[in-house]
C-alpha cells in the first residue's frame, strides 16, 4: 500500500460509521420524490399495451376537458423538436431511431411511452392518462433472440433491415487448434442466460424546471451518469449542454440500470418549456419493470471447451445472441463490455467468441450490476464446472490448477487486458473455510437416500474497474471515446471549513464516508470536519465526462480525483502559512485544523486564519501567493490507457480487477424441486480497502442481487409479448427470510496501478449465479441433468432432477 | 368516460405528536397525503402493491403500510413515522444507533420502513431470534444491504452480541 498521498493514515483504510446515515435514519434525506417544488405538475406516460404495433391516431380532445389538464406531448411534436438519441451501434443499425416518445409511427415493446400528459396533481395526470386513446394495428412481434436471427422474423427497426444490432468476431489464441489438438474436448448445444435487474427500490424520478429567462433546463433527480446523460439531451433536443444542469440529492439505487434516464428526463423537460412550469414524473413500479432497464439476456450456443488430460483447459469457443430488447440504449457495449474478463479467473490461452446483440420486442436493457461481463463469467464457470463434472475432475481442485495464480500477476489474458494482482487460491480456500467444506461433504453423504439432496458450489468471478472507453471503437471505429477520468474538487470556505464534492454519484455506496476519509488523512483533520456534498451538481465544476457511478470505478477515479484535489489545496494552504509563518511551503504541515512549521508547532495558523486571509485580507499576502490562491481545488485523475489495437481487439480494457470467490451448501427437496441455501461464504479482494465495513456491505449487496437472480428473479415475457413480471408479486426480490446468514472474509491485494492501491468494487460478477448453478448441478449429481440455464426455479431443478438434457451436452473426447 | 368528481373530506391526524388537517379526495392514499401534503419524507413509495413497504407507519398502534390505507380512512387517528424516532434532541435511538453501527442501511431508501417494523417487531414481546428478525422484516424489501447487517442491527437493539462489520471488531480488540 502506498499512502505517499496522504498526511497521515489515521482515518483511510478503517472501518468508520458513514457521514450519509443521520438523515436517512432520521427520515430527512431528500430522495428525487421528496423535493418540494411549487407550482409542480406532474406527468405521466400513456405507454402501449402491445409488443408491436403501429400507430394509427391519438386522440386527447377528452382530456382538455378534464379538472387539472395542463397539456400533453405528443409522438409528432418530438419528433420536430428532437433527434434521435446518438446510436454507437455502426451501420447499418445507426439507422435505428430512439426517441423519448414512440418513433416512427411505432411501439417495439409493451410500456413503450407513446404520450406525456401533464396534470396539476398525481391524481389529476393519472385520470388525464387514462381518457387517451390510442388506436393500434398489432404487428407480428419476436420476443426470442433465436427467433429474432431468423429470415422470416418481424422486423423490430424496418430501417434496419434486420433485427442484428451489432455482429463482430473476437478471435484471440488459436482456438481451432486446440480444439483439434486437445484429449478431451466438451459440447455443448445451448446454455441461456436469463433477463433480470437489480431493480433499485426507489423508480426512477426526473423533475425538471425549465427557466426561461436564461433558456435552461434544471434537471432534480437521481442521475447516475450526469454528463453523458447531458449529452445525450443536449444532442437530441439540440440544446447547449451548459444550459443543462443535473442536480441529484439522495438517491435510491441505480445498480447502473437508471443510465437510461435521458430518454424519459427528455420527455419531462420538453413539457416543461412547453407549459411554463415546473415538471415531475416519478416512475412507477410497474413502469419500471417495462422500461427502466434489464439486464443482458444471453444465448450461448455451440459451446466448446479443449482440456488436456491433466486437467488443463486450454480455452473455448461459443457463439452468443444477446437480447437488447427493442432499443440499443447503453448498447451494444455490452458486445464489447465482456471482454475485460475474457480470461475469467483461468489461464485460458485460446478464446474465439462470435457476438451478435439483437433486438427484439422487449424492455431495452441496460448496464446492470456485473453488466454483460457476469453473462461471460457465468459460462465460463459453469463449463468449467461441466467438464469437472463429466471428466471426473474435482471441482475444487479443476479450478485451483486453472486459477491465474498469484505469482502470474500483473497477468496479461489472452487479448491484452492486465489483471492487476489477485489471490484466488487462497480466496477460494477461505471460501471453503467459510462453508466448513470437509463437514459440508459429510452432510451430503449423509443426506443420501432422505428425500433431500445436498450440494457444494463454488463462484469463482471478477469484478472490473474504471473502464478504458477505448474500448467501445472496437464496436464502433468512428466513436470518439477513449480513456477515463473523474473529476473532485475541495475548498475552503471563508470561516475555514472544507467541503469536497466529487463528479461520481453514489447511491448507497457511503461516497461522502469515503471522500472525508482520504480528505480528512491530507489535510489532518477529522472525516466528521469534512462537509461532503449530497450527491451531485453538474454546476459545481467538479464532472468530467465519465462521471458516474458505474463500472466499479469510484474508488480508483472519484478518489483519485479528490486526492489530486485536495494536494493543490494543500499546496495553497501551505503558500499562504508560509508567507505568514515566514517558513517555505515545504516546511508547512497540516495538523489538526492548523497549518504548522514542522518541528516548530508554536508557528501556527489555524485554518480559519488561512480562510479569513485569503477571502478577506489578501493585502497581507506577498503579490504572487494572492494572485495564485483560491482555496479551491479542483482536479482530474485520469487512468493510464491507451487506444486498444482495433485491428487484433486487444488491449487494457479495465484499469482494476477485484475477484469473488464464493462457495455454497443448498439442499434440494427432491419432491418439491425447492432449493434452501445452507450456508454462504463470501470472500472479496478488492485491494487496499478505504473502509473495510463499506466494501462488506456491497458483497452482501451483490450477493442476495445474485442469489434472488438464481433463484427467484425473472423478467419473462409470454407469448404476445407481455411482461410476466411488472410488479413486486411477479417478480419475486428475495426477502430477509429467503436469505442464509452470509459468512464473509477477504484478502488484500492492492492494485499496482492505483493511488492508493483500492480497487474499484461492488458490482461483484455475478458469484452466486455461477455458485448456486454449481451447487445445484452437485446436488443433481450424475444421473441428472446439467444445469445450463442462470434461472432455476423449482420447476427446472424438478426437470433437472429426471434428467433429459443428456444430448445437448457431449464429451467428445 | 365520465369526469371524475372526487368527493373532498375534511381530516384531522395527529402525525408524529403534532396535528395536522387538511382537505383530501375520498381516493387519496395515506402516503401520498403524509409526503404531498405534509413533506414527511419517512414513507417511501417503492412499488404500489403492498409488498416493499417502503411507506411502512405505525396507524394507531398497528404496523401498517401506508399506500394501503386512504387518507380519509387516517381522520381522527394517530400516525408514526420514522422521524418521530429520533430523541427529542435529534440524537438516534437505540435501534437507529445499532442501524449505523452495523451498517445496516445503504441508500437507505427502505430504511425508514425497516426502522418501522423493526420497532414494531421490538416492541412486540416476541422472542428476538434471527429467524424471528428474518420473518418479522419479509415485508420489507432492500435492494442494497443483502439484509444481513439490518438482521444483525436488529438484533443487536434487541441485546444479542452480534458479529460487528468487517474492520469494526478489530479495533474493539485493539
Amino acid at each position: 500500500m502506498t499512502m505517499q498521498d496522504t498526511a497521515t493514515s489515521t482515518w483511510t483504510g478503517k472501518t468508520v460509521p458513514r457521514k450519509e446515515d443521520d438523515r436517512l435514519l432520521k427520515a430527512q434525506g431528500e430522495f428525487g420524490d421528496d423535493t418540494p417544488i411549487a407550482h409542480l405538475g406532474h406527468v405521466v406516460f400513456v405507454r402501449s399495451p402491445y409488443a408491436h404495433a403501429r400507430i394509427l391516431d391519438i386522440d386527447v380532445s377528452a382530456a382538455e376537458s378534464l379538472p387539472g389538464y395542463l397539456g400533453c406531448l405528443l409522438p409528432d411534436e418530438v419528433d420536430v423538436l428532437t433527434d434521435g438519441f446518438m446510436e454507437l451501434q455502426p451501420a447499418p443499425a445507426d439507422a435505428e431511431v430512439d426517441k423519448c416518445l414512440a418513433a416512427g409511427g411505432k411501439v417495439r415493446f409493451v410500456g413503450e411511452p407513446v404520450v406525456a400528459v401533464a396534470g396539476t396533481s398525481r391524481q389529476a395526470a393519472r385520470d388525464v392518462a387514462a381518457t387517451v386513446v390510442v388506436d393500434y394495428e398489432p404487428l407480428p412481434h419476436v420476443v426470442d433472440a433465436r427467433r429474432a436471427v431468423e429470415p422470416e422474423a418481424p422486423q423490430v427497426h424496418d430501417e434496419i433491415g434486420s433485427n442484428v444490432a451489432w455482429d463482430g468476431v473476437y478471435d484471440w489464441g488459436d482456438i481451432d487448434a486446440a480444439l483439434k489438438s486437445a484429449d478431451h474436448v466438451i459440447e455443448v448445444d445451448e446454455l441461456h442466460f436469463h433477463r433480470f435487474s437489480s431493480t433499485p427500490l426507489e423508480c426512477s424520478v426526473v423533475t425538471v424546471s425549465y427557466d426561461a429567462g436564461i433558456d435552461t433546463f434544471n434537471l432534480i433527480g437521481g442521475c447516475a451518469m450526469p454528463q453523458i446523460t447531458t449529452l445525450m439531451m443536449a444532442a437530441a433536443m439540440r440544446h447547449p449542454a451548459e444550459k443543462i444542469r443535473i442536480v441529484s440529492k439522495d438517491f435510491g439505487g441505480s445498480f447502473g440500470v437508471k443510465i437510461g434516464m435521458y430518454v424519459p428526463a427528455t420527455a419531462v423537460a420538453l413539457l416543461s418549456r412547453k407549459l411554463g412550469r415546473p415538471m415531475r414524473w416519478t416512475e412507477t413500479r410497474t413502469e419500471h419493470h417495462w422500461m427502466g432497464g434489464h439486464g443482458n439476456e444471453r444465448w450461448f450456443h455451440n459451446v466448446k471447451m479443449a482440456v488436456t488430460s491433466e486437467g488443463r483447459v486450454l480455452g473455448l469457443s461459443y457463439d452468443a445472441l444477446d437480447d437488447v430488447g427493442a432499443y440499443t440504449r447503453y448498447e451494444p457495449l455490452g458486445a464489447v463490455i465482456w471482454t475485460q474478463v475474457a480470461n475469467a479467473c483461468y489461464q485460458l490461452q485460446h478464446l474465439k467468441v462470435h457476438y451478435r446483440s439483437i433486438y427484439t420486442n422487449k424492455g431495452p436493457v441496460h448496464p446492470n450490476r456485473g453488466y454483460s461481463r457476469l453473462q461471460h463469467m457465468w459460462l465460463v464457470e459453469r463449463m468449467m464446472d461441466i467438464a469437472a463434472h463429466r471428466l471426473g475432475f474435482d471441482p475444487v481442485q479443476f479450478r485451483l490448477q486453472n486459477y491465474v495464480q498469484p505469482e502470474q500477476y500483473p497477468y496479461e489474458t489472452v487479448n491484452g487486458c492486465v489483471y492487476d494482482s489477485g489471490n484466488l487460491p487462497l480466496s477460494l480456500e477461505k471460501a471453503l473455510d467459510l462453508i466448513e467444506y470437509d463437514d459440508a461433504r459429510r452432510l451430503q453423504r449423509e443426506s443420501a437416500g432422505t428425500g433431500k439432496r445436498i450440494g457444494i458450489g463454488i463462484g469463482s468471478t471478477l469484478d472490473s474497474g474504471t473502464n478504458n472507453f477505448g474500448q467501445a471503437r472496437l464496436i464502433n471505429q468512428f466513436l470518439p471515446f477513449s480513456g477515463n477520468t473523474e473529476g473532485g474538487l475541495v475548498r475552503m470556505g471563508v470561516d475555514g471549513s472544507v467541503y469536497t464534492v466529487t463528479g461520481g454519484v453514489a447511491f448507497g455506496q457511503g461516497h461522502e464516508t469515503t471522500v472525508a476519509q482520504v480528505v480528512a488523512d491530507m489535510l489532518g483533520l477529522t472525516p466528521d470536519e469534512i462537509i461532503t456534498h449530497r450527491g451531485s451538481d453538474s454546476a459545481l465544476s467538479a464532472q468530467t465526462g465519465f462521471s458516474g457511478s458505474y463500472a466499479s470505478q469510484f474508488a480508483v477515479t472519484g478518489i483519485g480525483a479528490i486526492l489530486n484535489a485536495t494536494r493543490k489545496l494543500v499546496r495553497e494552504i501551505q503558500l499562504v502559512a508560509a508567507s505568514i509563518l515566514g517558513a517555505t511551503p515545504e516546511e508547512i504541515v497540516l495538523e489538526g485544523g492548523h497549518a504548522l512549521v514542522l518541528g516548530d508547532p508554536e508557528r501556527a495558523l489555524p485554518f480559519a486564519a488561512v480562510a479569513g486571509i485569503v477571502h478577506f485580507s489578501p493585502a497581507d499576502l506577498p503579490a504572487e501567493v494572492a494572485d495564485e490562491v483560491g482555496l479551491v481545488g479542483r482536479a482530474v485523475y485520469r487512468a493510464p490507457f491507451e487506444i486498444p489495437d482495433l485491428e487484433r481487439k486487444r488491449g487494457n480494457l479495465t484499469l482494476t480487477y477485484a475477484s469473488q470467490i464464493h462457495a455454497c451448501v443448498l439442499e434440494i427437496d427432491e419432491e418439491t424441486g425447492e432449493v434452501k441455501i445452507l450456508r454462504y461464504g463470501m470472500v472479496d479482494d478488492c485491494g487496499t480497502p478505504i473502509n473495510p465495513m463499506i466494501i462488506q456491505g456491497q458483497v452482501h449487496g451483490a450477493t442476495v442481487h445474485g442469489i434472488s437472480a438464481a433463484l427467484f428473479e425473472h423478467f419473462a415475457y409470454d407469448d404476445d409479448g407481455q411482461l410476466l413480471a411488472a410488479n413486486f408479486y411477479d417478480y419475486h426480490a428475495a426477502t430477509a427470510l429467503d436469505l442464509p446468514s452470509l459468512r464473509y472474509d477477504s484478502v488484500v491485494s492492492p492494485s499496482p496501478f492505483t493511488p492508493i492501491g483500492a480497487k474499484g468494487m461492488g458490482e461483484g460478477g455475478g458469484a452466486p449465479l455461477h455458485a448456486i448453478a454449481a451447487a445445484i448441478q452437485d446436488a443433481v449429481g450424475g444421473d441428472g441433468g446439467v444445469v445450463l440455464e442462470s434461472f432455476n426455479p423449482p420447476e427446472r431443478i424438478l426437470g433437472l432432477l429426471n434428467g433429459g438434457t443428456e444430448s445437448t451436452v457431449r464429451v467428445l473426447r | 368516460m365520465t369526469q371524475p368528481q372526487d368527493e373532498m373530506l375534511p381530516i384531522s391526524v395527529t402525525v408524529d405528536g403534532r396535528l395536522e388537517t387538511g382537505q383530501v379526495s375520498s381516493r387519496t392514499l395515506l402516503v401520498h397525503w403524509l409526503r404531498d401534503d405534509l413533506d414527511k419524507r419517512g414513507p417511501k413509495i417503492g412499488c404500489d402493491t403492498g409488498n416493499c413497504g417502503a411507506c411502512t407507519i405505525r396507524w394507531d398502534g398497528l404496523l401498517v403500510k401506508s399506500c394501503m390505507v386512504l387518507a380519509a380512512q387516517a381522520d381522527d387517528t394517530r400516525v408514526e413515522t420514522a422521524a418521530s424516532l429520533a430523541h427529542d434532541d435529534g440524537s438516534l435511538n437505540d435501534l437507529q444507533a445499532c442501524f449505523k453501527e452495523h451498517h445496516g442501511l445503504q441508500c437507505g431508501y427502505c430504511t425508514s420502513g425497516m426502522l418501522m417494523t423493526a420497532t414494531d417487531l421490538l416492541e412486540s414481546g416476541e422472542e428476538i431470534t434471527e429467524h424471528s428478525v428474518r420473518r418479522g422484516l419479509k415485508g420489507n424489501i432492500c435492494r442494497c444491504t443483502g439484509y444481513e447487517n439490518i438482521v444483525r442491527a436488529v438484533r443487536a437493539a434487541a441485546g444479542h452480541d452480534v458479529e460487528k462489520p468487517h474492520g469494526a471488531a478489530e479495533e474493539v480488540a485493539s
